[in-house]
């Protein structure tokens, strides 16, 4: 069975007169046990699509299973197994972080020793803690005493939107450290991100624009599904070198990436005698090239353009 | 070669209580020039950012911004720089030409200097056609674009930019970074917070705070060298692992 089975999900908002499609036909599966990372900006439906799946929201059309529970009819049965997360901080402010996860226990009808095992080496880190107001909690002690609050069940699946955003690189890393060791316990975590570099951490991934999903993969099938040859640049000049490139009829795109331009051509041969040829005429000094492998990021780019 | 210094730091610490938020730090940035202010959740970037804007008073140390003293003059301050982040840019129930005259009016353009901006703000963001929608109904990049031209439609010595591309798509992100690179053009000093390692590849200078402390201030390319890491996301974990303080 799939833990998760969504087809041709379809969910509309009107404000006023404006009627915005959030979830534009999508439709994918998650197996028992994976990592699936649901990638895009802002505003591309992730959020929907979550609250969609555990039952918080209805589709206006189209069918989705959790545990194999239809999301509409057994909407109970799946509120019991998952565990959800949402992007935005929900426990209670004013109780302990202690008293948080006594009651998000106490709701599933178990304990915090029953299941301490499973949250030991999150809760750990913020038991010296426990008789602080969550409220008053860093951003990333909340994190860390929200994912807590969703294990605090075992649940089947877990949830998690958008746990990093806003997170700094060293704390990301941590988490989904942490993510890998709860899949070897046997759940399936469902996992939305903004941050296209944590795509290569999933086991597969839906990349999801204005809601629609460009492909889904496992990351290096994403890599290998993109078909144009790609060149590393740069220069002392990188901004004139920018303008340069894009200004070339040949050139398909050119995007900056931290210290090199990655420039794709609508050719397929002679790409280095071009760029060389852009260099020179150009003056520009400095320069080093190289072709290269693309990364999430630039198949994202390149998807989404098209 | 432009060396006029726009921020000036020597010591600079905040304390609240007992606990040492910014912990002594000195650095100074160019005009012109775009400086990346990077640290780990906690590390104090938002505590000294305040103290830069004119917000928060220092505990003791030494800093002036656009030439004025962050203890005597933050209010001269205020007039000469721009400040947008993620969390707060523009009023939603505005218009976008609400929000520039708006912001213009406060920063003290007058109605003709407000029309003559309006006029090209639109144009340079191809936004003639959302003139008169609200802003609550722009997708987030392009929020987020209106947001940085408004925050230097003032023409302010230094634009603070906190986590300004969080959750934008990867092409509105380095479309936003070309109008960062333009606006530097034009002298304006870019200060920029942010959790995306390539973008700190993007600057021209490079600071990292380590609980309190500047651990590391150089261009990326020197600090790649120096701490032997491919890339400054190698360099960024190598140096906030170190971090004593829980985030």
């Amino acid at each position: 069975m799939k833990a998760i089975v969504v087809e041709n999900i379809i969910k509309r908002y009107k404000a006023q007169k404006v009627e915005v499609t959030a979830l534009d036909g999508i439709s994918l599966s998650v197996d028992q046990g994976e990592i699936f990372g649901i990638i895009g900006p802002d505003g591309a439906g992730k959020t929907s699509l979550f609250r969609i799946l555990t039952t918080l929201l209805l589709a206006d059309s189209g069918y989705a299973t959790v545990d194999g529970f239809d999301v509409v009819k057994d909407y109970k049965k799946i509120r019991r197994k998952v565990g959800y997360m949402p992007g935005r901080f929900s426990l209670y402010p004013d109780l302990t972080v202690q008293e948080n996860l006594e009651f998000f226990a106490a709701i599933f009808n178990t304990t915090i020793k029953e299941n301490y095992e499973l949250i030991k080496e999150i809760y750990s880190q913020i038991e010296p803690f426990k008789d602080r107001r969550a409220g008053q909690l860093s951003g990333g002690m909340k994190q860390k005493l929200a994912l807590s609050c969703a294990l605090i069940h075992k649940p089947s699946v877990l949830f998690l939107d958008e746990p990093t955003t806003g997170v700094d690189a060293v704390s990301r890393k941590e988490f989904w450290e942490m993510l890998h060791r709860l899949k070897v316990q046997g759940i399936t975590i469902l996992v939305s991100t903004a941050y296209m570099d944590e795509a290569t951490l999933c086991d597969r991934v839906g990349l999801i624009q204005k809601g629609i999903l460009l492909s889904v993969n496992t990351p290096k099938g994403v890599i290998s599904a993109f078909r144009s040859s790609l060149w590393a640049i740069r220069a002392n000049e990188m901004y004139a070198l920018m303008e340069t490139i894009k200004a070339d009829p040949a050139v398909k795109s050119c995007y900056p990436f931290g210290q090199y331009h990655h420039v794709t051509f609508n050719k397929k041969e002679q790409i280095e005698e071009h760029l060389n040829r852009i260099v020179k005429n150009g003056s520009f000094t400095g320069v080093e090239m190289f072709p290269i492998q693309a990364n999430i990021e630039d198949c994202f780019m390149a998807l989404m353009s098209n | 070669m432009e060396t006029e210094k726009v921020i000036r730091v020597q010591e600079l610490t905040k304390k609240f209580g007992d606990f040492t938020a910014v912990d002594s730090i000195s650095f100074e940035v160019t005009k012109g020039e775009i400086f990346g202010f990077l640290g780990a959740n906690g590390a104090g970037k938002t505590t000294a950012i305040r103290m830069l804007c004119g917000l928060s008073l220092p505990t003791s140390g030494i800093a002036s911004v656009a030439g004025f003293d962050v203890y005597k003059q933050n209010e001269s301050i205020k007039k000469n720089i721009g400040y947008m982040s993620q969390k707060f840019s523009l009023y939603e129930d505005l218009t976008v030409v609400e929000n520039i005259s708006f912001y213009a009016g406060i920063y003290g353009l007058n109605d003709n200097q407000i029309r003559e901006k309006t006029g090209l703000l639109l144009a340079q963001l191809q936004l003639e056609g959302e003139r008169k929608s609200l802003v609550r109904s722009l997708p987030l990049g392009w929020k987020q674009k209106l947001a940085f031209s408004i925050a230097i439609v003032h023409d302010p010595a230094i634009v603070f930019l906190d986590e300004p591309t969080g959750g934008v798509d990867p092409i509105t992100r380095r479309e936003f970074w070309s109008m960062i690179y333009a606006a530097s053009a034009r002298g304006i000093t870019v200060f920029v917070t942010t959790h995306y390692m390539d973008e700190a590849e993007y600057c021209n200078r490079v600071s990292i705070m380590v609980d309190g402390r500047i651990e590391a201030l150089d261009s990326p390319q020197n600090l790649m060298s120096n701490f032997e890491g491919r890339s400054m996301d190698d360099v960024f974990l190598r140096l906030a692992r170190k971090a004593q303080r829980t985030s």
